[in-house]
């Protein structure tokens, strides 16, 4: 015990005294959740469209501002070529290419039917999906009127017609930084925690202080909780700042779960980074190994942990690695508890999972480095 | 009694394929001052590291202080003191906190064993405050060397601690050793300079993983088998390679400014070889017979 306070004393005395490391550790969660969050704004907007109309009538027109008053488009050109539209988007000029034909107007009318060609740039996939999906919308919004501007009354009354209007639930105003905020908070937890731990047990490695420290009577797992110990502190501490400083004060977001809650699975969970971390540590001789390890998890943890694209959208395989990702169900546990409210009883089963991870990743470590010895 | 025990010690590296040690035995004395002198490669830390626990040897025994490296390898952590080749301390810790750092470690304190490292301590002491990455070569050294000592070691294992030292610097280490070894503690030292074996009660030659001979400095020397001779000329290069050719001539190295030789039959050899020289166009040639040094003994055993 006394030995375990003098390694904390020690261990604590080092990180004050890395003026980098500390700024790194109080200013990263502040930055990091002031730029991510307002970044990663899924809703897209200044959708570049270029409009070939070809009809030049006062539907088309109605159309076309119809399309430029949504706010979400924005007109890059108002052409009369198919491939004069079709060569701006080649110039990446612009993301969509709306076609109207020729008799638009007269063809409306009379056969009370007309198709609409829209070419999509599919290189940036969610800008092609979400546009074409408001592209669309806003077409049949502007069917529906010209069906009850043209059409007489009582033909309308007629065909029944399913309106759908949607309320959102958890997050009403389909406010991103309630989304992100959560998810980017357990991204840094887990680098403070993974990351920082390793390099420090790999620096002892590096800078050769591990030959002292074993020629010592200082025991293995005085010497790792003498690690573990600094980095779970710090974890809790930098959680707490983007919790209570950022998206509280920022963000304004207030958890709807128990503090208790999330605090008791954090605690559980930074014993599984922590693991992680001495796994890697274990595995790596210099920092500069350690750091390209940490960044291999790095990417793994951020792209198939949830964060930006839903997990259940995933194919099979790759649900798989997102599930073997303890990243993963800490951002589910995030999200439940402070957009819904969650308490113990709904998280109980990511709870068992993490504990399973920690010892899992544990225990490996543990192994691992005796064997090295 | 024996402090240090080694029979048959065995590494190798990378599965078998480096030999870093084989088949190793020497012992030292309770309260000596052995070193083990050898060239970078020879295997010298692997032995240290095997006897101070960091590293399990492939293939014999070794023992502390009587303790088993392998068995009892805790007891021999709580008994010895290392200083690696390497300076290994915090260097982002101060002078005093890298001190009181190890002797807590150990359960004692720097008051408890101050008497021991006393001479040392006094000289870094102005120090205390300064953080030991920014100490120069000698005070890191001499900072090492206290925090080995911190718990009054019985064996003291000193891993090329005049690597990289400066001559003064290096003179008064090897006073302080001395005056380490009256206090009764038995002392390894791994050197790769030939001029320090003289330093040492008993040495032990060791290349190649193999120990050459282990004797008192003096001992080693008088084993040397043949006269030596010191041969001093204008054309260094050119004489080297003329005396090879001479039919007598046993052995001839380069040796600063002289060239160092022997003779297979000594008879005469000396005038001999002068005119051999001489009908060569060399000129000043001065052959005198000289006393070997350490290395010359060790330049033989190699061959």
């Amino acid at each position: 015990m006394r030995t375990l306070i003098f390694l904390l004393q020690k261990e604590f005395r080092q990180i004050f005294r890395d003026k980098t490391i500390l700024r790194l550790i109080i200013a990263m969660p502040i930055i990091q959740l002031l730029v991510m969050p307002l970044a990663a704004d899924y809703e897209i907007k200044n959708i570049n469209i270029s409009i070939v109309d070809h009809d030049r009538s006062a539907f088309s027109q109605k159309l076309v501002s119809k399309i430029v008053a949504s706010g979400y488009f924005k007109l890059a050109d108002y052409g009369n070529s198919f491939e004069e539209g079709f060569r701006l988007m080649e110039k990446n000029k612009a993301d969509l290419v709306l076609e109207i034909p020729a008799d638009f107007e007269k063809q409306i009318i009379r056969e009370n039917t007309q198709k609409l060609f829209v070419a999509v740039n599919a290189i940036n996939g969610t800008k092609a999906m979400v546009g074409s999906t408001y592209l669309g919308n806003i077409i049949s919004d502007f069917n529906q009127n010209l069906r009850t501007e043209i059409l007489p009354p009582s033909k309308t009354s007629n065909s029944p017609q399913i309106e759908i209007v949607s309320s959102n639930w958890f997050n009403r105003f389909l406010n991103y930084p309630v989304f992100m905020v959560p998810g980017i908070l357990v991204i840094l937890v887990s680098m403070v925690g993974a990351f920082m731990c390793a390099l420090n047990i790999v620096k002892e490695k590096e800078v050769g202080t591990i030959e002292q420290i074993n020629v010592t009577p200082i025991r293995k797992h005085h010497f790792i909780l003498g690690k573990l110990i600094p980095f779970w502190i710090i974890g809790m501490f930098v959680f707490s700042i983007g919790l209570f400083l950022v998206s509280r004060v920022v963000y304004g977001i207030v958890p709807e779960g128990s503090i208790l809650v999330l605090y008791s699975f954090l605690s559980i969970y930074l014993l599984a980074v922590l693991g992680l971390g001495l796994i890697i540590s274990t595995y790596s001789n210099t920092q500069q190994q350690a750091m390209s390890l940490a960044f291999f998890f790095m990417m793994i943890f951020v792209l198939m942990g949830g964060l930006f694209t839903s997990v259940d959208s995933m194919p099979e395989w790759s649900q798989w690695i997102a599930r073997l990702n303890p990243v993963t169900y800490f951002i589910e546990v995030m999200r439940m508890v402070i957009m819904k409210g969650s308490g113990f009883n709904e998280i109980k089963n990511h709870m068992i999972i993490i504990t399973g991870f920690a010892i899992f990743f544990n225990t490996w470590a543990i192994i691992n480095y005796k064997k090295t010895s | 009694m024996s402090d240090v025990i080694l029979s048959n010690i065995k590494k190798t590296y990378n599965k078998g394929e480096v030999e870093a040690v084989k088949n190793v035995s020497f012992s030292v004395e309770k309260g000596e001052l052995f070193g083990l002198i050898g060239p970078d490669g020879a295997g010298k830390t692997s032995l240290f590291r095997i006897l101070t626990t960091l590293l399990l040897p492939d293939g014999g025994k070794a023992s502390v202080n009587g303790f088993d490296v392998v068995k009892d390898y805790k007891t021999i952590r709580k008994k010895v003191g290392y200083m690696p080749g390497k300076f290994s301390l915090y260097q982002d810790l101060t002078v005093e906190e890298n001190l009181t750092f190890f002797a807590t470690v150990f359960n004692t304190s720097i008051e408890e064993n101050y008497e021991l490292i006393r001479d040392i301590y006094i000289q870094i002491e102005p120090f205390k405050n300064r953080r030991a990455g920014k100490l120069s070569g000698g005070m890191k050294q001499k900072l090492a060397l206290c925090c080995a000592l911190i718990h009054r070691p019985t064996v003291l294992f000193l891993d090329e601690p005049t690597t990289g030292v400066d001559a003064v610097s290096r003179k008064e280490f090897w006073e302080m050793l001395k005056r380490l070894k009256k206090q009764g503690i038995t002392i390894l030292v791994s050197t790769p300079y030939m001029d320090e074996a003289m330093l040492c009660e008993r040495i032990a030659l060791i290349q190649n993983g193999e120990i050459l001979s282990i004797n008192t400095p003096e001992k080693i020397i008088d084993g040397f088998p043949d006269q030596l001779y010191a041969i001093k000329a204008e054309k260094m290069g050119m004489v080297l390679k003329d005396i090879r050719q001479f039919e007598n001539v046993q052995s001839c190295n380069s040796f600063g400014e002289y060239h160092h030789l022997t003779f297979k039959q000594d008879n005469k050899a000396e005038k001999q070889l002068k005119e051999w020289l001489a009908n060569r166009n060399h000129q000043n040639v001065e052959i005198q017979a000289i006393k070997p040094t350490i290395e010359d003994c060790f330049i033989q055993l190699m061959q």
